[in-house]
């Protein structure tokens, strides 16, 4: 490191983060100085095209969105495990011990493979399930 | 190295000079005092540079939209219009502030705070030039991702804190799609860390050169599909056309946004058009050469870093004029097939490219498809000469 190098390299990702922060903020505070404030009961119902609001809209959702989490958390944290790997290939390579992370890179993937196939035949990537009468898909 | 855009000011003469007078006005905290400066300014310039592309993004989507509709679009602002995203801003933060009643007042305003810090927080990493980069980061990829997936948090937070139907569907969408796509695209991009070995924006650009048959993109096969991967993915992840779902105004009135007015809406359609900036960014850094001039010209005096930022934004406003034009031909997927789309197209698609390039890698050296052809027409020479 350089002697003139006193701060942290990650200091314009505090920056920025806060640079953001600070617009947001900013904007609405001195926004408030110009714009109108009327609320009024209708005003502050949601939009239903006209329609009174039946009920909230915090209610029960779709199972499906909660399979496709589940799938994502897998994947996601599968491939930032595999991220020191991928970095380390090349150079490893360059030695000649490439195959040893080859079969490495591989193993990562076969599990992610295996984990696709998995969901695949399980039907979870179906987003639209077939009924079909006599045959039982909840439990395949 | 250039670490950051202060270690690639400090060669400079005159840099030195301003250093040693900061060290004589405050001592100690002198250097680190500079080097905050130094680095405010630049994220400074950096922010309003994109902000006012994000504000002209929304601009060129109205002109080219209205041109391949054969429309005149906005021309009333300034000369051909161009004033009109300021006169939009204006206009945004003279509306009032709304928040539904029954909403959850303080997730309904930390969701567009949220959607901007996130969308910031990318452009650290940017490689604007080998110069010009406001920290080139050792995990820069990895840091890329993760930053940015604080937008799809903020809109679903904004889909559930409206606590409006619409928002409600918009939001669950946006997730569910935002995740999704993220698969495809974090692996395509590890397939050109692989073929990089490096993790930062500067090793992965400087991996490439200027001519095109040095970018990653024409690197191999794998590289050339996992480009298009990447971009498919990207546009999903930022909600562009035909993958607008959490939006979807002919059947979710405004998606995840229905609820939100003036500037807190504004702050969400300026995070979108700055996301869709820097995914085009990265996609141009990872795949198409990033900031190498062809021929080398691009050298690491001032004229050359100028040269390098003119060919970074050249191809970064290439794909996003590509993003816009493909928003304005192609009509909406249905959910259903944006999930099959994903996992069984683009993902198996991707693991597909990853296994090639390490093989590519392994069998051949990770030589390009041009120098083996460049040797083998070699050898044939050679060859003939007998």
């Amino acid at each position: 490191m350089e002697a003139t190098y006193s701060l942290d390299v990650y200091t314009p990702v505090v920056i920025l983060l806060f640079l953001g922060a600070i617009t947001v903020v900013a904007a609405l505070l001195l926004g408030k100085l110009v714009r109108p404030h009327n609320p009024s009961e209708s005003k502050n119902t949601p939009y239903e095209c006209g329609e009174q609001p039946v009920g909230s809209a915090w209610s029960f959702f779709n199972m499906r969105f909660y399979v496709i989490g589940l799938i994502f958390i897998i994947f996601d944290v599968e491939s930032a495990l595999m991220f020191p790997v991928a970095v380390v290939f090349k150079k490893m390579n360059e030695i000649g011990r490439g195959g040893l992370v080859l079969v490495e890179i591989m193993i990562f993937l076969s599990v992610l493979i295996s984990g696709i196939a998995y969901c695949w035949r399980k039907g979870d990537l179906d987003w639209v399930k077939s009924y079909v009468p006599g045959k039982d898909t909840s439990n395949k | 190295m250039n670490n950051t855009i202060v270690s690639y000011l400090s060669q400079f003469e005159s840099y030195k000079g301003l250093l040693e007078s900061f060290s004589s006005m405050f001592g100690e905290a002198g250097p680190g005092l500079l080097t905050f400066l130094v680095f405010l300014i630049g994220c400074i310039l950096v922010v309003t540079v994109l902000a006012t592309i994000g504000g002209l993004g929304t601009y060129a989507e109205r002109k080219i939209s209205a041109d391949m509709q054969a429309r005149m679009g906005p021309n009333r602002v300034g000369p051909y219009g161009l004033l009109q995203f300021l006169a939009d801003g204006v206009k945004m933060f003279l509306k009032e502030d709304l928040i539904p009643n029954k909403a959850d007042k303080f997730i309904f305003g930390l969701a567009p705070l949220l959607a901007l810090v996130g969308v910031f927080g990318t452009l650290a990493v940017l490689p604007f030039s080998s110069g010009f980069t406001l920290a080139n980061l050792n995990v820069g990829v990895f840091y890329l991702i993760g930053i940015g997936s604080l937008v799809g948090v903020a809109i679903f937070l904004g889909g559930y804190a409206s606590n409006s139907k619409w928002s409600m569907l918009g939001g669950m969408r946006g997730a569910s799609q935002i995740i999704s796509y993220e698969i495809p695209v974090v692996l395509s991009l590890m397939a050109i860390v692989l073929m990089s070995g490096s993790l930062n924006f500067g090793g992965l650009v400087g991996a490439q050169g200027g001519l095109p048959q040095e970018w990653f993109i024409f690197h191999n096969p794998f590289t050339f599909i996992g480009f298009f991967v990447f971009f498919i993915g990207a546009l999903a992840e930022t909600n562009r056309a035909p993958f607008d779902l959490p939006e979807a105004e002919s059947e979710l009135v405004s998606g995840y946004h229905t609820e939100y007015s003036g500037m807190r809406f504004a702050f969400f359609a300026l995070a979108e058009y700055i996301e869709v900036f820097v995914v085009c960014g990265v996609g141009a850094a990872a795949f198409l050469g990033g900031y190498n001039v062809p021929l080398n010209l691009g050298g690491e005096g001032i004229l050359g870093q100028v040269l390098q930022i003119l060919v970074f934004f050249g191809k970064t406003l290439a794909l996003y004029y590509l993003v816009i034009m493909i928003r304005w031909t192609y009509p909406r997927l249905r959910v259903d097939q944006l999930m099959t789309l994903c996992w069984k197209y683009l993902t198996p698609m991707a693991i597909f490219n990853l296994i090639g390039c390490a093989l590519w890698i392994y069998l051949l050296d990770g030589k390009s498809v041009w120098d083996m052809l460049a040797a083998f027409v070699g050898s044939m020479g050679t060859g003939g000469g007998h």
